[in-house]
């Protein structure tokens, strides 16, 4: 029979020699099982005197605990080693791209039409939509646009019979709230306008952004503020110079034509703005007391402003979109832009 | 209107820059479109006299000449074929300047000195003229700069006038506007009247007065037509953009430009009696100076003689009655037309002319006898003769009336915002031409002859507003009270379900309302789509009655360019005929063409089909849980066994489909392309939560695989599980369906997966295996189906 110290000393050295798990298991069975080595040194105890059994069995004890102890840590070094072998193997390329769902994207014209009426929302308006197809009373002589006045001519207007046309514009929606509904009338009106008119600059349907405020308080200088205001939040620039221009709409007393400071080249003229400095986005006025009286609103009790504004001019000048036409080409090359 | 800026000053000089008059124009609404010089700047050219002009000893075309530029007499070779001795013309002399900025230096050629350039008139960019020399008239003084002697340093200026300013298409009327503007004073021209040297007139009567309030009429004898346009009304009109013809038309040009009036000269030995100013009659036709032939429209007013119609009143003369260059006699015309009456003739004729876009906006009814005498004074002026007595005949009740407008002066503040004082506004109105009388509550302003749009005490407020300026009115914030706004919450905004549809990636397309018809009839062959009268063009002439033909196209253009996938939705309306109005219905529509899948590592390269669309229009509408149904329906232009009605609570709310591949193929698309569209209501109402208890207990689930002939529909199977199963089955999940190897033919194997539970007890095993009992006694009986063996 192998001494206690020969026994320890190949234990020792087999263990630390095991390569794997499967391997440490049988020499732990080979040395600390029922039938192993060390198992057997203590079976013989019994062969011993009295005084020598309990030194002799401390001393095989003692290793017996030190070759568990060494299988244990062998084990877990055994184990990590592994874990990390495998954690090497499960290596990924972090960078690939992500399993995803696409995303696509809201038309920047809607977006545009979004962002106007979130403001005017935070100023109390309230959005309203109408027909497209309207009859000549809401699109033109509500508001005071009788037949065959000239102002017509500046319309290109769409006819669908008679006595209907493709809107020419969305104020026929505010002549629809003012005949339902009494001051104070504060709404916005979106939407789709067509005129019969197509070239570079032209599209024979856009979209308009109009709005009426009917109270008994309101003046120009009203007016004035909110769009400034509105410019400004638009584009995010509290500097931008805007201006107003008289102008001429049946529907309004005094109108005016708003210009802003061009938005490319800060004024000092450029292709945009013709080389004027000033682009063109609005249009507005005090509202005039006939398109008051005619949808049933007292002239002498209240009055108020409108003023209606292109969706796809002020985009196109807000994202720097040069062409018309690619709002309705609908590429996907121009549309994933407004992600 | 186009004007030349030194015209505008003989009646009107404000001591400013051309910017900054043409700025104040803009700023008090009569907005500057462009301002251009006269011509290019250039130097150094002066008016110069060919002395001599003489063959060139070794070129043909060249000729050697002796020219005085005033201060010199200089030798310039030329070769131009109008170069000849005693013409007068341009020389850029050494040292010049040219347009392009292209120095004149002494030259030699071949072999012969030249000391400078007679120059063309497009060299100049004074004319469009390059076949010759530009001659300039005998009388012009030698050696002055060519620039001052034909004051070129003018600008020409454009303007962009609203149609409620008729008043302004003239010098005048753009002259009066700047006068009170800058607080200057306005020269008019004084125009006395014109005494008659001769007898000679020509009876005119009005049969029509409410169209023609007021006609004048004037014979002038012997006049010379052969005779030249004076060059500083030449200039002038070619400055506004009118090409000189010849003095008779040049006159009334003149005349038309600086005071408004519209003018005809007739030739008096073709007209035939006298001038009668009447309604057309049945049938009559009339040649135009255009030359074209027109047959008249009932209600046209036409000056006509004792024979014949001679002009369209107000639009157009007769190419029979016109004067010629062989004309002796003239009989002139001034007249007022009524601008209401007028409105959309000229138009219905397809014409629009200087004359008839005046009389539609409204020319100053009390000008016309001015205007005569002016254009009588030039007339004589330019091509001699001897004028009769004017006649006036017209009906004074028909001219329009300016009534009286009370102007409080409480309102202007209340209006604008700004207070203005009294002096300035009275100066501003009077500025203007109104009769301003003082009233206890502010003025009586009656409007002047020249304006048709002052009804209002509005009207007069904007007057003021725009002279003190629109800069002069502080902006200020608005101010209201707050309305409370509702949102009910069985309503969501068309904008999250957007934002649904973009998270599923779908972009968001914008197409015309307008479509090609013969698209449209493949899916909607039924219905005869509303078309418009005057459309841009065929392909866009009648408006859709659904929104796929738009989205199709858009899926064309897509995949023409390389686009692999393509998904794209859009809302907007439909329009239906029917019986009153048009039906004009929010729709919202989805169109997915090619792979499923963006092409990437991880992603099978699979082209999308029905389903995916269909899962995008049951999870847009997940809330209508089994309220949302679809059910197998054939749509044309959709593919026959891969289209369903979308219900909702039984009602069609919708249609989904795969594209007929013949469709597909006709529009141009390549992929297969899945299509839906819905009702808007449909995705804007939502149902309102309501909460049901969770059970504590355990739930247990029973799976089965049943094999069902391959044309029952999966719901028919779901829904008569449902039913059998009692109360108790809480889920209901189909998780597998197979056709293929293993199965008869005709058959499909369905796996579906059934859960129950009990809100206030577990389940105890014979209730769920009897309820399974029940659910495959039931399936075997209605349809026939068996358990998988």
């Amino acid at each position: 029979m192998q001494s206690l110290e020969n026994i320890k000393a190949e234990a020792v050295v087999a263990i630390e020699a095991a390569l794997d798990i499967a391997a440490l298991e049988e020499l732990r069975i080979s040395y600390l099982g029922k039938k192993g080595a060390v198992t057997g040194l203590l079976k013989n105890l019994g062969q011993l005197s009295a005084e020598e059994r309990p030194k002799a069995g401390a001393e095989i004890n003692a290793v017996k605990q030190q070759l568990n102890e060494q299988l244990n840590a062998r084990k877990a070094s055994l184990q990590d080693a592994a874990l990390a072998s495998q954690l090497a193997e499960e290596v990924i390329d972090v960078t690939l791209p992500g399993r995803r769902a696409e995303t696509g994207s809201l038309h920047p014209i809607t977006r545009t039409i979004q962002r106007m009426e979130t403001f005017f929302s935070s100023m109390g308006f309230e959005v309203v939509e109408g027909p497209e197809i309207e009859d000549d009373y809401h699109n033109f002589e509500a508001l005071n646009i009788p037949a065959h006045h000239p102002a017509r001519a500046m319309h290109d207007t769409f006819y669908v019979d008679d006595t209907h046309v493709l809107r020419t514009h969305t104020s026929g929606v505010q002549v629809r709230t003012m005949e339902a509904q009494q001051p104070p009338i504060r709404v916005i009106c979106p939407g789709r306008v067509y005129r019969c008119d197509s070239d570079l600059t032209h599209s024979p349907m856009f979209h308009q952004v109009e709005g009426l405020l009917i109270d008994e308080t309101s003046n120009f200088g009203h007016l004035k503020g909110l769009l400034e205001d509105f410019l400004h939040a638009f584009f995010e620039r509290d500097d931008l110079s805007v201006r107003l221009r008289p102008s001429y709409f049946p529907f309004t007393e005094p109108s005016a034509e708003v210009d802003i400071q061009c938005v490319k080249c800060s004024g000092a003229g450029c292709r945009v703005c013709s080389h004027t400095g000033w682009i063109e986005v609005l249009g507005c006025g005090m509202v005039n007391p006939k398109v008051l009286e005619m949808s049933g609103i007292d002239p002498d009790e209240y009055r108020g402003f409108a003023f209606g504004m292109g969706v796809e001019r002020l985009s196109m000048l807000r994202y720097g979109i040069g062409d018309l036409r690619l709002n309705f080409d609908n590429d996907l090359r121009f549309l994933a832009q407004f992600m | 209107m186009i004007i030349s800026e030194q015209w505008l000053r003989t009646w009107v000089s404000p001591q400013v820059t051309t910017d900054a008059l043409s700025h104040k124009l803009t700023m008090i609404g009569l907005e500057v479109d462009s301002v251009a010089g006269a011509a290019e700047a250039f130097s150094g050219v002066v008016v110069a006299q060919i002395i001599s002009a003489e063959q060139h000893p070794d070129a043909d075309k060249l000729r050697v000449c002796t020219v005085n530029a005033g201060d010199e007499t200089v030798q310039i070779v030329c070769g131009a074929p109008n170069a000849r001795a005693g013409l007068v013309a341009p020389l850029a002399k050494v040292g010049a300047v040219l347009p392009g900025n292209f120095k004149i230096k002494k030259a030699e050629l071949r072999g012969v000195e030249s000391q400078g350039m007679l120059c063309a008139g497009a060299e100049l960019t004074i004319s469009e003229d390059n076949d010759g020399l530009m001659e300039l008239p005998a009388d012009a003084p030698i050696g002055a700069d060519i620039r001052e002697y034909l004051s070129l340093d003018d600008q020409v200026i454009e303007l962009g006038l609203t149609p409620n300013r008729a008043d302004c298409l003239s010098i005048r009327g753009v002259a009066r506007d700047v006068a009170v503007a800058f607080d200057e004073d306005l020269h008019e021209p004084a125009i006395p009247p014109v005494e008659s040297t001769i007898a000679d007139t020509l009876p005119v009567t009005i049969d029509a007065t409410a169209k023609c309030p007021r006609y004048l009429g004037r014979v002038i004898k012997n006049v010379d037509l052969s005779r030249p346009t004076p060059d500083y009304m030449r200039e002038r009109l070619e400055r506004a953009g009118l090409r000189s013809i010849d003095a008779a038309v040049d006159v009334t040009n003149y005349v038309l430009l600086e005071l408004g009036q519209p003018l005809h000269a007739f030739d008096l030995d073709r007209l035939t009696g006298g001038i009668v100013v009447r309604e057309c009659k049945p049938g009559e036709v009339l040649t135009l100076l255009d030359g074209t032939e027109q047959t008249l429209q009932p209600g046209t007013l036409v000056i006509a003689d004792h024979a014949k119609p001679l002009a369209l009143a107000g639009i157009m003369g007769g190419a029979d009655s016109g004067v010629a260059e062989s004309t002796t006699n003239l009989f002139l015309e001034s007249a007022f037309f009524t601008p209401q009456l007028m409105a959309g003739r000229a138009r219905s004729y397809g014409l629009h002319t200087d004359a008839s876009h005046r009389y539609e906006r409204g020319v100053d009814f009390q000008l016309q006898r001015d205007a005569m005498e002016r254009s009588t004074q030039l007339f004589i002026d330019a091509v001699g003769g001897e004028a009769g007595p004017v006649t006036e005949v017209g009906s004074d009740a028909d001219l329009p009336v300016n009534e009286a407008v009370l102007l409080r002066e409480t309102q202007i503040e209340k209006l604008l915002g700004i207070s203005v004082d009294r002096v300035e506004i009275e100066r501003i109105l009077e500025g203007l031409g109104f009769w301003v009388v003082g009233h206890e509550r502010g003025w009586l302003c009656t409007a002047p002859s020249w304006r048709f749009d002052m009804g209002l005490e509005v009207d007069l407020i904007e007057e003021i507003a725009r002279i003190v300026g629109f800069d002069a009115i502080p902006a200020q914030p608005i101010k209201a009270s707050l309305i409370p706004v509702g949102v009910p919450e069985t309503r969501r905004a068309l904008r999250m379900a957007k934002n649904d549809l973009v998270a599923r990636g779908y972009f968001e397309a914008v197409t015309f309302s307008f479509v090609a018809p013969e698209v449209q009839a493949y899916f909607d062959p039924e219905l005869s789509p509303i078309p418009l009268k005057n459309p841009i063009s065929a392909d866009l002439a009648v408006m859709r009655t659904s929104l796929i033909p738009g989205l199709l196209k858009a899926i064309a253009h897509n995949a023409s360019r390389q686009q692999s996938r393509v998904r794209l939705f859009e809302t907007g309306l439909k329009f239906i005929p029917s019986e009153g109005d048009a039906e004009q219905i929010p729709m919202l529509a989805l169109a997915v063409s090619g792979l499923r899948d963006t092409e990437g590592w991880s992603t099978e390269k699979v082209v999308a089909d029905f389903f995916d669309v269909k899962g995008t229009v049951e999870g847009l509408l997940a809330n209508l849980g089994d309220r949302l149904t679809f059910e197998a329906s054939v749509f044309p232009g959709l593919h026959d066994g891969q289209s369903a009605a979308i219900l909702v609570d039984g009602k069609p709310v919708g249609r989904i489909g795969a594209v007929h591949p013949s469709v597909r193929k006709a529009i141009g698309i390549p992929a297969n392309t899945v299509v839906a569209e819905v009702l808007q209501s449909v995705v804007t109402e939502v149902a309102m939560p309501a909460y049901d208890d969770i059970s504590k207990y355990p739930e247990t689930r029973r799976d089965l695989a049943l094999v069902a002939d391959k044309g029952i529909a999966s719901t028919e199977v779901l829904s008569t599980i449902r039913i059998a199963a009692g109360t108790l089955l809480t889920k209901l999940d189909l998780f597998d369906v197979y056709e293929g190897t293993g199965l008869a033919e005709g058959k499909k194997s369905l796996a579906i997966g059934l859960t129950f539970q009990d809100q206030s007890r577990t389940l105890d095993e014979s209730e769920v295996s009897s309820a399974i009992d029940q659910v495959l006694d039931s399936l075997r009986e209605n349809l026939g189906i068996e358990l998988r063996s």
